[in-house]
């Protein structure tokens, strides 16, 4: 991986802070870093080519737009399979994140959704949806009962 | 609650996906709008006064930063609940931590930028009274990252 300067880490912590809903944001945050507005969209844009920047855009509080049923479902999937259950997951549309992990010798569970419904029956019915896309029957559908945090990373500030 | 019209629901769609990288880019959502700048950010401020807003600003990619990922699930006694979530939370890498249902009951996503910097967290963590056990799930691939809830 290549290293990144010091300018790019600066403008990196200038865009992870919240986005000023202004006329020029760019230029408020390209002020912060102490560069000219054209310099650090360059820079942005180049971020986005090299797909440091994922999105820049906003996330919604799912709760407060009627999302109340959220589940963390841990799959058991065989590890040829992995790769076709994973994709075929992703492309349900109540599925917001899917990552396979490394599981551990208490915890069999190689691939992980995050799942958002309405109501638990709809998690349900979702959760058994993907169950007979892909044939995996083994799971765990582990509710979320409180949010302690969630926030985006701060980098380099360690 | 504020009741989401047929303009916010569409503002907050176009939101969720790609804020333009140019000089007036709320302008340029406004036009996609057929509406002005000035009724969007003033309809902005206000969903986001209202809390309809968790984060507005850009989302890195942090492995293409040099940082690793790991899920951590926690089985707390009862008890301590709230004390260990309340440790978890003052790491900034701990971005992610929730109450769960089941055996493990508190699950944490952690980045860092380094090995030893993970190790030396999750020893702290495990050490903190209450804490009866702790499964390290290292994030392999990443299918999917897409938190957009299509509002109709």
């Amino acid at each position: 991986m290549e290293i990144l300067s010091e300018r790019d880490k600066e403008i990196i912590k200038a865009l992870q802070e919240d986005f000023p809903l202004c006329e020029e944001p760019y230029k408020i945050l390209a002020a912060r870093v102490g560069i000219s507005e054209e310099e650090f969209l360059q820079r942005v844009r180049k971020f986005v080519e090299e797909k440091k920047i994922r999105k820049m855009g906003a996330v919604l509080r799912h709760r407060e737009v009627g999302f109340n049923a959220n589940a963390l479902c841990a799959w058991q999937v065989a590890p040829d399979k992995l790769d076709q259950t994973a994709q075929i997951m992703s492309n349900h549309a109540a599925v917001s994140h899917c990552y396979d992990r490394t599981p551990v010798p208490n915890w069999n569970y190689n691939l992980y959704t995050m799942i958002h419904a309405k109501t638990r029956d709809e998690c349900e019915k979702f959760i058994g949806e993907l169950s007979s896309l892909t044939g995996v029957t083994n799971y765990k559908i582990l509710y979320t009962k409180k949010e302690w945090k969630k926030t985006g990373m701060k980098y380099f500030c360690e | 609650m504020t009741r989401l019209s047929t303009f916010d629901k569409a503002l907050l769609n176009l939101l969720q996906g790609d804020i333009p990288i140019c000089s007036h880019p709320f302008a340029e959502m406004a036009r996609r709008l057929g509406t002005d700048e000035a009724t969007v950010l003033a309809r902005l401020r206000e969903l986001k006064a209202a809390g309809f807003l968790r984060r507005i600003g850009t989302f890195f990619d942090s492995n293409r930063l040099g940082y690793h990922g790991t899920l951590i699930a926690l089985k707390v006694e009862p008890s301590e609940l709230c004390a260990v979530a309340e440790a978890v939370n003052k790491y900034p890498g701990a971005t992610h931590n929730y109450e769960r249902e089941g055996v493990y009951n508190l699950w944490f996503t952690l980045l860092t930028p380094s090995p030893e910097y993970e190790k030396n967290i999750l020893a702290e963590i495990r050490s903190l009274r209450g804490v009866e056990d702790m499964i390290k799930l290292k994030a392999n691939k990443k299918y999917k990252i897409n938190v957009q809830f299509k509002l109709q």
